[in-house]
């Protein structure tokens, strides 16, 4: 199936679901205009302030960045490597832990005992006021925490790959996948093992944490700033390696064309360990931000996350590292303006959703299979 | 099948007994001859290992501990045969397992329950063949909806969209507002994250009038007067169980019969076909894209009956803990174990995984716990700090459950790389009718 249709057939079917979903979308922009201008207009329309809509595009914003930043690993190693990496997710967590470990070391040191510190608060009975940990308050344990949750998970990454996926490197991308879900598991549970299974508060709360900008006349909770400059930092760098350096272009040349790329005499187990350490880098860097995001920290929130990235790599087309960001962006702001319309309960379930559409109607990604250009 | 074997343990079977020294070459050997027989061996194998860790305890935790370990057993080895029959013989790399088997036992449950919102979520009403049918029914629809367009896709996307409409699925039944809806419109509710009661066990109502303790029925008279407390003195409820494991491992035979005929038919023959190479399957102008939606709706099906049977017969459902996409990787990982595309394998995969890897690790655990004397570590950091290594163990066999995880994510990776046909992994039907292998000798039949 799907190797000798023509595209005009694949897209006279698809067309009726192309226009299912265009009409869908029209018709909720309608309704949301409605609801802006507070116009009730029988099932559509109702009351919404544009202060509200402002606030969840924004949280949206900051989730995607998030989502999209853990999805540049996950796209990347779909590329070159070719199969789908079930364990990234608890890469996220490892970064997380381990990442918020050095910070509190920093923020708490002295203080508060060092088992206490280093396990997250694990052992111990400080409590996050204790530590003290936040970004307006100790800004240097902050930073150090997000550079140390890059490097430990490149380092676990690459470990995961020697260990669990280079004797497998020219097997079927479905056994890999599976031997993914192992090393998920493995990850895991070390991590319930070392850290305990319980969900904490991380970030301690310090008065006037939101920074406003005066003429602006809208204030930003200084966390929520912190994660965008950080993504998008990140990203920026992500951008300029992949088009600048000659390591990036092979990562591209890899992804585009492996063969090809094998020809032309491209060092390909330095690519994939150049992908493993800057995918896995950017992975514990995401899961970081996202507890600075969320405040508290739990062994399998990352697991949990998976799906939402998979969603965001899915939709930007995978293999595509700006694809992931978009997508990114995409599913975080689905996942928080759709409580306009649907009860709290479904937004991930609606996110989910839109990459179940996505992928039975466009399955090459919104800007159409670029691979990682 | 675990009517056959007393649950007496000690008795022992003559082919285990005859070749003690290598157990393995002796239980391969008997997989070549009797598939039955290498079931029942695993699972007096396993009935020996129970009784020496509850003997000490008397004859009910020994019988109480085997049943809890045959019925995990039955239940995945059920669910990794639908799942068998969806990736083994066709090749549909489904995740969704668990959001199939939640629809399944909650449809049986919302047409069962009462109608009375007294009791918790009100149903329908209707007798319980009745859920079971609608129960299968609905995993099949909600099967064929996800089929039609996803199995156009690549293997891993396949993977993924069944993995989403499986969290999308529990994100419905968890829902309050879900909840609610269904209650506005059709009178019936899901309970949200409180979960749902499910209906009385027919089993039951077999040994007790109206399934209320202390009045047995003639047959329950019959039946705890030998074994019960004035007999042998095991519980009644762990007989009752015992008696609904009889019906799991007719089912257990039922879905290896059908499936077997399934495979053996015309019909299985193409299933393999697509699995082994879709290309030449569709060259030959097979209609590649029904017949795997077709296996696919059979294989939901299957999976909603297994739901049934399995958290049906729990007493209370709730979509958190229990289905959860973990559990969908608990069944592949019986299927992996037995060896994709073998049937027996995905029996005895069910049984292992239950017994050696799932229950296993738990009950050693607690039972090691026991003889360390020492207090434990409240926590990892503790337990490093105190710089005693008894602690440690304290610690770790206090916390049994997140190394046993670890351990399962060893075992399928292990198996991914050394084994990835699984025990029975040699025994993969092949997709021809005749054996290939061997080659008629001489050609003068080409004239």
């Amino acid at each position: 199936m799907g190797t000798t249709e023509s595209s005009i057939v694949d897209s006279a079917r698809a067309r009726p679901g192309l226009l299912l979903v265009a009409l869908l979308g029209g018709l909720l922009l309608v309704d949301l205009a409605a609801k802006l201008a507070g116009v009730d207009l029988g099932p559509i329309g109702g009351a919404l302030s544009a202060d509200r809509l402002g606030s969840n595009l924004w949280s949206g914003v900051v989730i995607g960045l998030v989502i999209g930043l853990a999805g540049i690993g996950l796209s990347m190693t779909y590329s070159i490597l070719s199969f789908a990496n079930f364990s990234h997710g608890d890469l996220l967590s490892t970064g997380a832990f381990t990442g918020w470990g050095v910070a509190f070391l920093i923020a708490g040191f002295g203080d508060v005992p060092l088992r206490a510190l280093l396990t997250v608060g694990d052992a111990g009975s400080a409590t996050p006021g204790d530590i003290g940990a936040h970004v307006l308050s100790t800004p240097l344990a902050i930073l150090v925490g997000l550079l140390a949750a890059f490097a430990v998970t490149a380092v676990v990454a690459l470990a995961l790959d020697r260990a669990f996926y280079k004797p497998m490197r020219d097997r079927d991308g479905i056994s890999i996948l599976i031997a993914s879900i192992g090393a998920a598991l493995i990850v895991r549970y070390v991590i319930q093992f070392v850290y305990g299974s319980d969900r904490r508060g991380v970030t301690a709360s310090v008065e006037a944490s939101n920074l406003a900008f005066g003429p602006l006349g809208i204030s930003v909770n200084a966390h929520d700033l912190t994660i965008a400059v950080a993504a998008l930092g990140l990203m920026l760098a992500m951008h300029f390696m992949l088009q600048r350096t000659k390591l990036g272009t092979a990562m591209r040349a890899m992804a585009d064309n492996k063969d090809l790329a094998l020809v032309t005499g491209i060092p390909a187990e330095r690519v994939v360990t150049a992908t493993w350490i800057i995918g896995g880098g950017l992975a514990g860097a995401s899961g970081y931000l996202y507890v600075l995001l969320r405040g508290t920290i739990q062994f399998d929130f990352g697991w949990l996350l998976l799906l939402l990235i998979f969603a965001a790599v899915i939709l930007g087309g995978i293999g595509s590292v700006y694809g992931a960001i978009a997508g990114g962006l995409v599913i975080g702001i689905v996942f928080t303006t759709s409580t306009i319309w649907i009860p709290s309960d479904f937004n991930e379930a609606a996110a989910f959703a839109v990459m179940i559409v996505m992928l039975l109607l466009r399955p090459e990604g919104l800007f159409g299979g670029v691979s990682t250009a | 099948m675990s009517d056959a074997s007393p649950p007496s343990g000690e008795g022992g079977s003559p082919a285990d007994g005859s070749a003690p020294e290598s157990a393995t070459a002796a239980l391969i050997d008997a997989a070549r001859r009797s598939d039955l027989g290498l079931v029942l061996g695993t699972l007096l194998l396993v009935y020996l290992a129970a009784t020496l860790l509850t003997f000490t305890d008397g004859l009910n935790s020994v019988v109480g501990l085997m049943r809890t370990l045959t019925f995990l057993g039955l239940v995945y080895a059920l669910a990794a045969l639908a799942l068998n029959l969806q990736w083994g013989y066709a090749g549909l790399f489904n995740i969704g397992v668990a959001g199939f088997m939640a629809l399944g036992v909650y449809t049986m449950g919302i047409v069962v329950r009462s109608p009375d919102p007294a009791f918790g979520p009100p149903g329908f009403g209707l007798p319980l063949p009745v859920g079971i049918v609608a129960g299968m029914l609905m995993a099949a629809v909600v099967g064929l909806l996800a089929a039609l367009p996803a199995l156009r896709l690549k293997a891993d996307y396949l993977a993924i969209v069944t993995l989403g409409i499986s969290e999308i699925i529990r994100l419905f039944l968890q829902s309050s507002a879900f909840d609610t809806f269904l209650r506005d419109t059709l009178g019936v509710g899901t309970g949200g994250g409180r979960g749902m009661g499910m209906p009385q066990n027919p089993i039951r109502e077999l040994f007790l009038v109206d399934g209320q303790a202390g009045t047995p029925t003639a047959l329950g008279d019959l039946i705890f007067g030998v074994f019960g407390e004035s007999g042998l003195g095991i519980s009644n409820t762990i007989l009752i169980d015992w008696a609904y494991i009889a019906v799991l491992a007719a089912f257990v035979i039922g879905f290896y019969v059908l499936l077997e005929r399934l495979g053996r038919s015309p019909f299985g023959r193409l299933l393999k076909a697509i699995r082994e190479d879709e290309l030449v399957a569709d060259s030959l102008g097979k209609n590649v894209d029904l017949i795997k939606i077709k296996v696919f709706v059979i294989g939901c099906a299957l999976m909603g009956l297994a739901g049934i049977l399995w958290f049906g017969s729990q007493g209370n459902v709730s979509p958190t803990p229990q289905f959860m996409p973990v559990l969908t990787f608990y069944v592949f990982i019986a299927v992996i174990i037995g060896g994709s595309g073998s049937n027996t394998g995905a029996v005895l995969g069910g049984i292992v995984f239950a017994t050696v890897l799932f229950e296993g690790p738990r009950r050693i655990g607690s039972s090691l716990r026991d003889v360390i004397d020492a207090e434990t570590p409240p926590s990892f950091g503790d337990a490093l700090v105190s710089l005693d290594p008894t602690a440690f163990l304290a610690y770790a066999t206090d916390n049994i459950a997140p190394l046993q995880f670890v351990f399962l994510g060893l075992i399928l990776v292990f198996i991914m790389h050394r084994r990835p046909d699984g025990i029975l992994g040699d025994r993969i039907e092949t997709a021809a009718a005749v054996d290939l292998s061997e080659r008629p000798s001489g050609g003068e039949t080409d004239e």
